[in-house]
């Protein structure tokens, strides 16, 4: 194992700048240590549906060629990179962890995709996830589940878990994620990670496998807040490929961290959301998070309690909304452009076939959440159901808006607990859903939201993630924030959290 | 409370173009019936004076000019296709047997 991939994403650039590495000896070092430790669907990690050792090293030996020449395009320029297996990648399998999608190769790249590879950070592989994005576990991936690095009997949390394993499995220094109802923030918080949903539109979808249109937000994966900063930094601002874009300059998120890292938050006005405490919240992640916003009072800033009522209801909302976007979504897998085709015996008509192929291609999470949003649409029960979901969408916004007028941004446990045993929840799709209970609120108002490590839990030794919530076209603070709390834990802690991790390459 | 029959379940399978088979419905039916009971929570809720919101950010129609960009060839747009032909995409049978 070289040392060089327990370093940050900043320090590798820095290494690059000051000629102390290249390009294609970190990329090789990357996929030794994907070699080493990411098994397959049967033991290991596995947070990579794919990996592209040719391709990555290419990219790389081009990196290091413009560097030679002076021409390196961007900071990040040469820092390898991994990507979410639903975000469509020119010449490189996208699978969405679907088998409806096995071996199906995009004629295009996604914008963020097109971002990355021409400020030239080389592209590793693709990471495994929750079939198209449905679970908190990544479980529900036809190819296989991945496994917590912390605990391989455990989950890295979804629908990215691939993303968030195989950053803090030391597999990747960076990853792209995508979170509809926290698929960025839990893994971040149950792998001791750092993960950011974006304001909705701050980053594009355009080539993004969608789930939920007015949900789904593309976003950094990393293992320090700074890293998520320049990461959101190159992947964010306008594109006129994607018509929910947000036509606003991409904020200083870096400056941000930077700022917050040197531990001063006087004057910042904290909330503390009331209704996500209580029953089914583990002790253990409560006490750390008690103690994280003592240490906010700390540093300088102002906590006051905050009762967001309408957030008991967002869950209820979310799982009427996100089926009934999915199932109009998924209706494009009909066998007939790409992917699967399942032909029954005789001579079927093209919906036999649809349905043959529907049935063989998607995962059962898949089939139950297509269902019920067919449920919420049909006539009959679309205002009992979509009709009330959206409704509630609208006093959870109204919620934040009052919330914000008081306080700078709220703050929460990211996850109700630490990360569960894997088939804990296979068959129980409501206890599955409530991991989600403190991310959902944000992708419903579009706010943007960070997952910082907040420690480990007493009780099991596994990370817990401390949420912080901004108001839409705010992440700064969400970086300031973030990166003061970092910045202090990583004090006390005497190190980063994953220096706590167990070590996956025997005998080191 | 709103509860589904087995029967309503393998009818929104089939508007939703899955096909089940009964034990996938043994199976999936009671777990859709534990989750349409969580979410019907939300009835009521919210007032008639609630407006509904269908997109987090308000935002209105975007328009760009109407020139010609760059788009797949259709070598491209067929790559994936399970079936093309003549530059085509090549489809079973369309018409049902009851049409």
């Amino acid at each position: 194992m070289s040392e060089l991939i327990t370093k940050t994403a900043a320090e590798l650039a820095e290494a690059l700048a000051a000629g102390e590495t290249t390009s294609v000896e970190l990329t090789q070092v990357h996929l030794d240590r994907i070699a080493a430790v990411d098994g397959d669907a049967e033991a290991g990690i596995h947070a990579f549906l794919h990996v592209d050792p040719e391709g990555a090293l290419a990219q790389a030996a081009e990196s290091d060629a413009r560097r030679a020449a002076g021409e390196t395009r961007h900071l990040l320029d040469g820092v390898p990179i991994a990507v979410k297996d639903v975000l469509a990648t020119q010449g490189l399998p996208t699978t969405c962890g679907s088998k409806i999608l096995e071996g199906w190769v995009p004629p295009y790249d996604a914008t963020v995709v097109r971002r990355i590879k021409a400020a030239g950070l080389p592209i590793l592989g693709k990471t495994n996830m929750d079939e198209f994005a449905m679970g908190s576990s990544t479980e529900h991936s036809a190819y296989g589940p991945t496994r917590n690095p912390w605990d391989q009997t455990r989950i890295p949390g979804g629908s990215g878990g691939g993303s968030a394993a195989a950053v803090a499995a030391f597999e990747a220094p960076l990853a792209l994620g995508t979170d509809t109802g926290g698929s960025i923030r839990q893994p971040g918080a149950v792998t001791g990670t750092v993960g950011v949903k974006p304001t909705y539109g701050g980053v594009s979808r355009y080539g993004l496998v969608a789930l939920a249109n007015s949900l789904d937000q593309v976003g950094p994966v990393t293992r320090t807040v700074l890293d998520s900063a320049l990461l959101h930094e190159l992947i964010g601002g306008h594109d006129p490929l994607d018509s929910t874009s947000v036509d606003a300059p991409v904020g200083s998120f870096v400056e941000a961290a930077r700022q917050g890292a040197t531990g001063d938050l006087a004057g910042l006005r904290v909330g503390v959301i009331k209704e996500l405490a209580g029953d089914g919240w583990q002790a253990g992640v409560m006490q750390r998070f008690a103690e994280t916003v003592d240490l906010l009072k700390e540093l300088g800033a102002e906590v006051t309690e905050i009762s967001c009522p309408s957030f008991v209801h967002a869950m209820a909302a979310y799982y009427l909304i996100l089926p009934a976007e999915c199932s109009s979504n998924l209706a494009k897998f009909d066998a007939m452009r790409y992917g699967l085709r399942v032909v029954p015996e005789g001579d079927p008509s093209a919906e036999a076939v649809m349905k043959a192929t529907r049935d063989a291609g998607f995962g059962d999470e898949v089939k139950r959440r297509i269902m019920i949003g067919t449920y919420a649409l049909s006539s009959g029960y679309y205002d009992a159901y979509y009709g009330q979901a959206q409704k509630v969408r609208t006093l959870i916004s109204r919620d934040f808006a009052a919330a914000f007028e008081n306080v700078d941004v709220l703050v929460s446990p990211t996850s109700p607990t630490t990360a569960f045993a894997l088939g804990d929840k296979l068959d129980d799709p409501l206890a599955m859903y409530l991991q989600d209970l403190a991310t959902i609120p944000a992708n419903l108002a579009g706010v943007p939201g960070i997952s910082v490590p907040a420690g480990l839990a007493d009780e099991d030794g596994l990370p817990v993630g401390f949420q912080v919530l901004a108001p839409a076209l705010a992440d700064e603070r969400l970086y300031r924030v973030g990166a003061a709390v970092e910045a202090a834990l990583t004090t006390r802690w005497g190190g980063p959290i994953l220096a706590k991790a167990p070590n996956l390459e025997g005998g080191r | 409370m709103a509860q589904i029959s087995r029967d309503e379940v393998a009818h929104l399978a089939d508007l939703a173009r899955i096909d089940l088979d009964d034990a996938e419905l043994d199976h999936l039916a009671p777990q859709l019936n534990v989750i349409l009971e969580a979410v019907a929570s939300i009835s009521g809720v919210a007032g008639d004076d609630v407006p509904p919101t269908s997109h987090p950010i308000p935002l209105t129609n975007v328009f760009r000019e109407d020139v010609v960009v760059p788009g797949l060839t259709a070598e491209q747009a067929l790559s994936g296709a399970p079936e093309a032909e003549e530059q085509r995409f090549r489809v079973p049978r369309i018409l049902g047997d009851e049409q």
